[in-house]
């Protein structure tokens, strides 16, 4: 954990792991822990988009509870575990399904080293996908001019689509299917990135958390070392970053999604 | 099309020996061998039996992705795939030429993965064999055994191995499967700081290799006879060279020789490697047979790797590497091609004195801290990328779609290269030591000794690396196993069948 802020007087508190954090009201538990400097580990949490609570890695034991920590407004009486070894066997057991339900081959990804996924799975000590890879068949849309999309690698945070249609107003994505097919998709009648207006200064470009939407013809430019998670564990990252002294390659410092 | 000793007349009624898998080497082959009731050897095959794939799944993915991909191949030798994949995807990009910069990383990345790879061979794996006789006791017969006999030269071996890991960790970020070679460029160049770490062992490296190569040419003064003759059996040789003809073993132009040294062509563009080059297979190997063209693929074959390039090229442009050229050279007194595979290790030495001598020339270059990395132009769909890797000539050639992604992909690596080579060594051997013997785990290694002076990277992968544990079965003409010898870490059992 790094620094912690110091604590303003006078605001309400609940109790994170014994710790006393002090909260807004209206804000979530996630974040008064973040903004207190205390990282719950999460994917399809972005500060800058409404909490969604379907990845589940955020998920905590309130006053007994299991819930998303994401979704829960905190309040004055909560008794919030985190830290547990039961909270994080599970969160481990979640990243490890979606490194089994999806094609997440880091030794050659452009995005290993900034990729939320492979450093949550660090900081949960994932050290392999345990369960039988079911290898879905995605084939990628290389259609438009300037950005790649890896189907492969997409966890259904569900973040770009919020970042279409919420601040590009463009409505580019979209997820289809249930259950287990579930998957994202293109919203232009041919199925092709080429047929949207999505481009590279939108929004959508840089909240994946994951190495799905790409530009074109950069991969790798930074070099190992330099990277977001090079040097230190997303945990301290994150709070780093939310403290005003981010750590990593700036390029990849945008919001939360990275 | 058949080779003495390729296929037997009739394999049903022959004792089948199998060396498997072949142990210090890299990757997984086997050796088989057909007898008769009387010893004699009919048939002398190496086999490749795995599977590799990359030429396929690379398909349908972005060209970025597979400078880093590729090199997945080996965990030995994976700069020579980093960087043949960028050179061949420099093509693509438009960078004919990348910066001055870009280039002076390259090759140190090279020259230190040339050293680092040359020196796991010869010290760790190929020592033992001329340290204690290819028949020694096989308890002692391996790196462990050298380190206890010959302390020093294995902890020199040690360093200079450690010395290539670490140029290649400031090059391309790690020291196995880094990222630092991109299509037009490298994304880092060196740090005054960086430089300075390199260049402060290097008189102690350069000063192992004297002991190396001083090691080496006494144990060939003992015994001459046995290194100009083991296995030998006379090919063309094939390699790049620079372009004023010196030894450049990462970028030049094609050019092959005959036998007997007389030029066969030269000045080859890499793009037009497949006017010159074919490659044929056959049913028993998942390793292709390439060969020259206009021999046809009878007497096509030829040899790659260090001892055709150091005969191959008219001069090393580096003093004490071009000294110790000459000395190898001179073994041979009517100066007729060397062909002696025993003599893969001396010019393995030698090669490794010429990339201490370039690594220490590149790090005195102010430019190897420059900050221009990336060039670019129009671009282009298809590009051929060769480099001299350790083991030989490596060829990567690559189509891209204006979608940019990876449409063809055809790689011939090094060892491909020496398959009818090594092949031929092993015959070779089979019929100076074997026939009409009764064969021991002593005797099969002398089988193992042809190979390995190859050094090939049967399948490039470090987890078959180290002591593998060898299977010897003598099968009867039914097909019965009469004979199991099996060699599991330092003991040889005989395990009744």
């Amino acid at each position: 954990m790094s620094d912690k802020l110091p604590q303003p007087a006078g605001l309400p508190i609940f109790l994170l792991d014994g710790h006393e954090i002090p909260f807004q009201p209206g804000q979530t538990v996630m974040q008064a822990a973040l903004e207190a400097g205390f990282y719950i580990p999460h994917l399809c949490f972005h500060e800058e988009f409404k909490p969604h609570g379907s990845c589940k890695v955020c998920t905590v034991k309130v006053n007994g509870r299991t819930v998303a920590s994401c979704t829960t407004a905190a309040a004055a009486d909560l008794d919030v575990e985190s830290e547990t070894s039961e909270l994080r066997d599970l969160r481990k057991t979640l990243v490890q399904f979606l490194f089994t339900e999806g094609n997440h081959f880091c030794p050659s990804c452009e995005q290993s080293g900034n990729c939320k996924l492979q450093a949550v799975a660090y900081e949960l000590d994932v050290l392999s996908a345990h369960f039988n890879p079911i290898f879905p068949d995605r084939p990628l849309d290389a259609s438009h001019p300037d950005v790649l999309l890896d189907f492969n690698r997409c966890i259904l945070c569900e973040l770009c689509i919020r970042a279409s249609s919420e601040v590009d107003g463009k409505d580019v994505f979209a997820l289809a299917g249930r259950g287990i097919t579930k998957h994202l998709i293109v919203n232009a009648e041919s199925g092709r990135l080429a047929d949207t207006k999505l481009a590279v200064n939108d929004k959508a470009m840089s909240v994946c958390p994951v190495g799905v939407i790409q530009r074109k013809r950069r991969g790798f430019a930074v070099p190992i070392g330099q990277r977001t998670y090079d040097q230190k564990p997303i945990s301290e990252v994150t709070i780093s970053r939310l403290q005003g002294h981010p750590i990593g390659h700036a390029e990849d410092q945008e919001g939360d999604g990275r | 099309m058949a080779f003495p000793l390729e296929k037997a007349e009739d394999p049903t009624k022959l004792r089948r020996v199998a060396i498997d898998p072949v142990s210090r080497v890299e990757g997984h082959g086997k050796v088989t061998i057909l007898l008769d009731d009387a010893g004699k050897i009919h048939q002398v095959r190496l086999h490749i039996v795995e599977f590799r794939g990359f030429e396929r799944f690379i398909l349908g993915r972005p060209y970025w992705e597979v400078p880093v991909m590729v090199q997945r191949l080996c965990g030995i030798c994976p700069v020579s795939h980093h960087l043949a994949a960028s050179k061949a995807l420099d093509l693509v990009v438009g960078a004919k030429r990348v910066t001055h910069t870009a280039e002076l990383v390259r090759r140190l990345m090279h020259y230190g993965q040339i050293l680092q790879s040359h020196a796991l061979h010869f010290y760790h794996l190929a020592s033992p064999d001329l340290l204690f006789g290819f028949g020694s006791a096989v308890a002692t017969r391996n790196v462990v055994g050298v380190l206890a006999a010959f302390p020093e030269l294995a902890r020199q071996g040690v360093l200079l191995r450690k010395y290539g890991q670490e140029i290649i960790r400031l090059t391309a970020g790690k020291r196995v499967h880094g990222t630092g070679s991109v299509p037009g460029g490298v994304n880092k160049s060196l740090t005054a700081a960086e430089r300075d770490e390199l260049l402060a062992p290097l008189p102690d490296v350069k000063q192992w290799l004297r002991s190396g190569l001083a090691a080496l040419t006494g144990l060939y003064g003992q015994n001459r006879e046995q290194y100009d003759s083991f296995g030998t059996v006379p090919s063309s040789l094939l390699s790049l060279v620079g372009r004023q003809g010196q030894l450049d073993l990462y970028d030049g132009v094609l050019r092959a020789r005959d036998q007997y040294g007389k030029i066969i062509f030269d000045g080859l563009d890499p793009q037009q490697y497949r006017s010159q080059l074919k490659e044929n297979v056959r049913s028993w190997s998942y390793m292709k047979f390439p060969f020259i063209g206009s021999l046809g693929p009878e007497a096509g074959w030829y040899k790659v790797g260090p001892l055709a390039r150091i005969q191959n090229c008219d001069v090393i442009d580096t003093p004490l590497a071009e000294e110790a050229r000459q000395g190898l050279l001179a073994t041979s007194p009517t100066r007729q091609l060397i062909h002696a595979p025993l003599h893969y290790h001396w010019a393995r030495l030698i090669e490794m004195v010429h990339a201490a001598e370039v690594i220490e020339n590149l790090l005195h270059d102010q430019d190897l801290l420059g900050d221009q990395l990336m060039a670019s132009g129009p671009r282009a769909i298809a590009g051929v990328g060769i480099i001299e890797a350790p083991r030989g000539t490596l060829i990567h050639h690559y189509e891209v779609d204006e979608q940019d992604l990876v449409t063809m992909c055809n790689l011939i690596v090094s060892t491909t290269h020496n398959n009818q080579a090594m092949n031929e060594a092993i015959r070779q051997v089979a019929r100076q030591y074997l026939d009409g013997q009764e064969l021991t785990e002593g005797l099969l290694n002398h089988i193992e000794v042809a190979i390995r002076a190859y050094d090939p990277c049967l399948s490039c992968a470090t987890h078959a690396l180290g002591k593998m544990p060898l299977q010897v079965e003598f099968v009867d003409p039914a097909g019965k196993v009469v004979q199991r010898l099996v060699r599991d870490g330092e003991n040889l059992a005989a395990v009744s069948a």
